[in-house]
């Protein structure tokens, strides 16, 4: 099972070398890749993100927990573009401030996001999901006038084999188990080459062995990708985990190994309640 | 019906006054002579104030003064009067020519004719007249006028009257009487006073037409006076035009703030269900006209339940049979509910024939409240934005105090939750889109009144209230208050000087850039972003 | 890694190629001989009604190919299409206009509604129309521009869904009543008729009437050859998924704003050239085009045809539209029933349209002969 991983991180090492992966402009000369300072979001008077700040590193695997409201989803949010932040700064590398891109171009520049409940191409087949979100030229022309080349054909084909669907690639994605459209999303992700990746509860309603075998692709991404996991699944958090932020009311109530995190008394008072 | 009423009742009240000489030769000028006799003719059968004479004036008007030879008749229907000698003919008279009166002459007709009925007891016709007189009267009703204002007493009419003789007295040659005329139209709010103050004014190649200065000057400081008065009075109409509208775009978007609003379907038929509580209240209208005619003032208070039940059942049956499958899928629900309305309106068609329909007000409900005498409030407008304050009121309370609203707005945040917690969804769903099908039919029954009913009633609506809501934001009542009033003042305002069809397309174009700039409306909360 | 190459990517296969070369037959030669060789009497006659209403359904049709491409592929409902249409014909129609010449009920050289509103020269928008290629730079620019415009904005502030639909509506309706006015300066309420000529042909002979057939035939085939080169090209797979994920779209890094806008102008050009291929076949061109009614009658084609699929939205729109010249002889008073069932019955039990029915329908037999 971990001999596919093996060749993939190894073998393919060629196309996902770092420097392919970094997106082109990213200068993470501090070694940081993601760094959120002071960020503020309110909704009609609620307060969702409340001077939130973190930073992720380089080939970070980050696990981010909190309870239902800390603020987990809006955080991914901010970091996508899809929420304007009402204060604070957001910005990916050095450079880069993600508060001035769309979506588009945030995905561009290198980060992608896999929601919490699984969203690929009902409609289109396995193959052309991965197809789609294959890192190409993304412009209208292009695409318009686009052909697979051998290349492109082949980097699929691996993807296929790395998330298992290889025999079901003509298949409509529609037609997938959950368990299998949360590996195509991460397959789709992947395709993407991100520097970051946010993986909102990716073993959400997946089986003990797909969950076993997400921990251990995850672990094989950290080192050459930044991840960034929000899970509730606590065994699985603990599977991966190496530093853990836990989230409360829209800000960082504490940081640490999983232990650390677990021992700390206001996060035990947040989790149990008084 | 009515002339011939009034006519009777001018007959009535000349005769009772002491009668004076009948000018038979008048008449025969009247009948015979040239353009310049005629208009002589009239004058003096005016200046006589003669029952007779004026039989003759309205025959004249209404085209029943015939000839036959050299003998003047009255012909009305089979009945002919001769009009010299008032004496009834019996005998047909196939061959009697009509006269015919061109535009001055009825002008100068009209004009004498009121100046005749000024003379009336009842306070009514009285008032007519004056207000036909009051746009423009020929010098010769003056004396006419002035004995009139001697025995008037109502001051309503008094005022108008005055305002009449002072229009007539500018023209005299006598310079007092017209420095005093002009002096007193500064008191008038009359538009027409305007435009005769301005005739003092009038320059011609440079050069005052009116050569006295003192003259002059005495116009200007009146015109100014005027012209402040009418401008208020605009300002007045102006904001009861707004708020007219406003109230009727809002009626009409009521029932889609819920359907749409809050249930989030959207119903392109509900134009329709509009149409059919007008139709509704022509229906029970003819009801009482056929079994109740002495009650037939008070139809309205039976139309209104009447339109909001057939609407919100005709509603409901089709929330049962076609809306229900087609919840979450909004286009769809669009394309079907469009369906409907076309199905509607043949319906309509096919029962009612494709023309307009008659719906007449209340008695109680026709003329107005004259605030100023260029602004006059319908009391058909005013009875329509109190039912509007009323209809709301009572849909506000509906939503927020009863256990209905309350499952509504439950299953509309969330149905599945509403579902567990044991709200009936699909009777809630029936029962709210009912309630919004039955307030378009209270906007019909409304609308009944002001407008022509006919089967392309609601198709004018649509678009109008979409964008209500629209602009209002969705799920949000308040918001769509404020949408239908700001939309009905920004018509009216933009209408007062570009021309109606413009300032429509005007509010359009600027809805239309508006929700560019916030997608979720005027008053929309700012929802936590979900997925998707 | 052949066989993982699951996507189509030939425009039509054999039969298809077949398929369309006896349609060509049938436009380019059989029609216009049928009605131009043949003596009147004989069977084989095809009269230039017919002729004439073929010609106007294909104009239809390519409308629902353009509404197919921007609703069924996109998700987009345009129901403001009815406008792009329009604007198309009005600027082919000013064209005509000019080619009526001295030959007008006023027998002056302006149009007989400017010469009857006391105009002595022509308005602004009327520059340069005495010329056919700014009329056919027209067809294409108007409908483009506004729709990009109209689009850029729109799609910016990521208008969807039913606000995109009704907002579209809102356009075409603040359209018609601005071509009401006569002050617009495009004959009000009457629009423009009684044409002449166009390119100098007498515009009503049966020659004139089978060539603009023959063009709008081309027309309608070649877009839909286009239709379906996009579709099924990348850029069709990544519309359909904007249909279907918008969001998963944009976070795979492609700006949706961008695309949609192309498919949206584009379907605006396409409509245009419809619209200006119709004007002439049928000699009028008024605001009525503009009522929202219009535009989402082109929905109901599209729906009745199957959306998503280039066939259903040429099927739809001559079986709508064949049925309505049919009722509307037959039976005036009952059309709008049938066009309200239609859309009832459209929606809730054939969301695949005709071309979809067969498969609908074994799916259930299948499920049937299962159970």
């Amino acid at each position: 099972m971990s001999a596919s991983f093996k060749e993939f991180s190894g073998g393919a090492a060629g196309e996902l070398a770092p420097a392919r992966i970094a997106g082109e402009g990213l200068d993470a000369t501090h070694g940081v890749v993601l760094y959120l300072d002071d960020i503020s979001v309110s909704f009609d008077g609620f307060r969702a993100l409340n001077k939130l700040s973190l930073a992720i590193d380089i080939g970070e695997l980050r696990c981010v927990i909190g309870p239902n409201g800390a603020g987990k989803t809006t955080m991914m949010d901010v970091i996508t573009g899809k929420t304007r932040p009402d204060s604070g700064t957001a910005f990916f590398g050095q450079t880069i401030d993600l508060a001035q891109l769309t979506e588009a171009e945030i995905a561009h520049a290198g980060i992608g996001r896999k929601f919490q409940k699984p969203t690929i191409f009902e409609r289109h087949s396995v193959f052309e999901n991965l197809e789609l979100s294959m890192k190409t030229d993304k412009r209208v022309r292009k695409s318009l006038f686009a052909k697979l080349d051998g290349a492109q054909q082949d980097r699929i084909a691996e993807m296929l084999e790395l998330i298992r669907l290889a025999g079901s690639a003509s298949r409509q994605a529609g037609l997938l188990s959950h368990g299998q459209k949360q590996w195509l999303e991460i397959g789709m992700l992947l395709m993407q080459e991100p520097r970051l990746l946010l993986l909102d509860e990716p073993v959400a309603g997946m089986s003990d062995e797909e969950t076993e075998r997400t921990a251990e692709l995850f672990l094989a991404l950290a080192g050459k990708h930044s991840l960034v996991v929000v899970e509730h699944d606590m065994a699985f958090i603990g599977r991966i985990a190496r530093k853990v932020s836990v989230l409360h009311e829209g800000s960082i109530l504490a940081e640490g190994s999983l232990e650390q995190v677990q021992a700390d008394q206001r996060v035990i008072e947040v989790y149990l309640g008084r | 019906m009515r002339i011939t009423s009034i006519l009777l009742l001018l007959l009535f009240s000349v005769l009772a006054r002491p009668a004076a000489a009948f000018d038979a030769d008048a008449v025969r000028a009247l009948v015979f002579g040239d353009g310049e006799q005629q208009v002589a003719a009239i004058a003096a059968l005016v200046a006589d104030g003669d029952a007779r004479g004026a039989q003759v004036l309205e025959a004249l008007a209404e085209g029943e003064l015939k000839t036959s030879g050299k003998r003047i008749l009255i012909v009305q229907g089979e009945k002919a009067i001769d009009a010299i000698s008032g004496a009834v003919l019996s005998a047909p008279h196939a061959d009697a020519e009509e006269i015919i009166a061109n535009n001055r002459l009825r002008r100068e007709l009209a004009g004498g004719i009121a100046a005749l009925k000024l003379a009336s007891a009842d306070r009514a016709t009285r008032l007519a007249a004056a207000k036909e007189l009051s746009g423009g009267a020929a010098e010769a009703m003056l004396p006419l006028v002035r004995k009139a204002l001697d025995r008037e007493d109502d001051p309503g009419i008094k005022g108008m009257l005055e305002m009449i003789a002072a229009a007539m007295e500018i023209k005299s040659s006598d310079r007092e009487v017209r420095i005093a005329a002009i002096r007193r139209l500064a008191t008038s709010s009359n538009r027409d006073t305007k435009t005769l103050l301005l005739g003092v004014l009038e320059r011609k190649d440079g050069a005052w037409v009116e050569a006295d200065a003192d003259l002059r000057a005495e116009a200007e400081k009146s015109l100014r006076v005027v012209e402040g008065q009418l401008a208020w009075g605009e300002r007045a109409g102006l904001a009861f035009a707004g708020v007219s509208l406003g109230s009727i775009l809002l009626l009409a978007a009521l029932g889609l703030a819920i359907t749409y609003g809050l249930m989030g379907v959207i119903n392109m038929a509900h134009g329709e269900l509009i149409m059919i509580g007008a139709y509704t209240t022509y229906v029970v209208q003819n009801l009482f006209k056929l079994h109740a005619p002495g009650a037939f003032d008070w139809y309205l208070p039976c139309a209104v339940p009447a339109s909001f039940i057939m609407a919100a059942v005709i509603g409901m049956i089709l929330e049962r049979g076609v809306i229900r499958f087609l919840y979450g899928r909004p286009l769809e629900t669009l394309l079907a509910t469009w369906g409907i309305s076309l199905v509607l309106i043949q319906a309509v068609r096919t029962l009612f024939g494709a023309q307009n329909v008659q719906v007449e007000n209340p008695a109680w409900m026709s003329g107005g409240v004259e605030m100023l005498t260029n602004v006059v409030l319908p009391y058909s407008r005013i009875v329509i934005i109190a039912f509007v304050a009323v209809v709301l009121a009572c849909m506000w309370l509906l939503l927020t105090r009863t256990r209905l609203g309350l499952f509504v707005r439950g299953v509309t945040q969330n149905r599945a939750m509403a579902s567990c917690v044991g709200v009936p969804t699909g009777r809630v769903d029936t029962l709210a889109f009912g309630l919004g099908c039955g307030i378009a039919g209270l906007a019909g029954c409304a609308l009944s009144q002001i407008g022509n009913v006919g089967p392309d009633l609601g198709q004018s609506y649509i678009v109008d209230s979409f964008m209500v809501v629209v602009l209002g934001g969705v799920g949000q009542l308040a918001g769509t208050v404020y949408a239908a009033l700001g939309l009905g003042f920004a018509n009216k305002l933009l209408e007062s000087w570009s021309g109606a069809v413009l300032a429509k397309i005007v509010v359009l174009v600027f809805i239309i850039i508006f929700i560019q700039k916030r997608p979720q409306g005027l008053f929309a909360l700012k929802g936590r972003s979900v997925e998707n | 890694m052949g066989p993982l190459a699951t996507t189509v990517t030939r425009l039509y296969g054999t039969r298809g190629w077949v398929t369309l070369g006896v349609c060509a037959f049938l436009l380019f030669v059989l029609v216009p001989l049928g009605n131009l060789a043949i003596p009147e009497g004989s069977i084989f006659h095809i009269s230039t009604y017919w002729v004439t209403l073929i010609g106007k359904i294909m104009c239809y049709a390519i409308v629902a190919l353009a509404m197919d491409l921007i609703w069924g592929y996109c998700g987009i409902l345009s129901l403001g299409h009815g406008l792009f249409f329009a604007l198309g014909g009005y600027a082919m129609g000013m064209y005509l206009m000019r080619q009526i010449g001295r030959e007008g009920q006023y027998k002056m050289d302006m149009p007989d509604f400017m010469v009857f509103l006391d105009w002595k020269e022509f308005p602004w928008q009327w520059w340069n129309s005495d010329q056919f290629w700014w009329a056919m730079l027209l067809v294409v620019a108007v409908p483009a521009l506004l729709a990009f415009v109209f689009g850029f904005f729109a799609f910016r502030s990521r208008i969807k869904g039913v606000y995109f639909s009704i907002i579209t509506q809102a356009l075409t309706y603040a359209a018609m009543l601005l071509f009401f006015r006569n002050e617009t300066g495009f004959g009000g309420n009457n629009g423009f008729t009684d044409f002449k000529r166009i390119l100098g042909f007498a515009i009503t002979t049966a020659e004139t009437r089978v060539a603009l057939f023959a063009i709008t035939g081309a027309a309608l085939l070649g877009t839909l050859l286009l239709a379906r080169y996009i579709v099924i090209s990348k850029l069709g797979r990544i519309l359909a998924a904007i249909r279907d994920a918008e969001s998963r779209v944009m976070f795979c890094g492609y700006n949706t704003v961008n695309y949609k806008l192309f498919i949206w102008t584009l379907s605006a050009v396409i409509c245009g050239i419809a619209g200006a291929l119709y004007v002439p076949q049928v000699g009028i061109i008024n605001p009525g085009e503009m009522s929202p009614a219009n535009s989402i009658e082109i929905a109901i084609w599209v729906a009745v045809g199957g959306r998503g699929t280039l066939v259903g939205a040429i099927v739809g729109a001559g079986a709508v539209n064949g049925a309505k010249s049919f009722f509307t002889q037959a039976a005036p008073e009952y059309w709008l029933y049938v066009l309200g069932l239609l859309f009832i019955v459209v929606t809730l039990f054939m969301p695949r349209g005709i071309v979809g029915l067969y498969g609908q329908l074994r799916e259930k037999w299948s499920r049937r002969a299962a159970a």
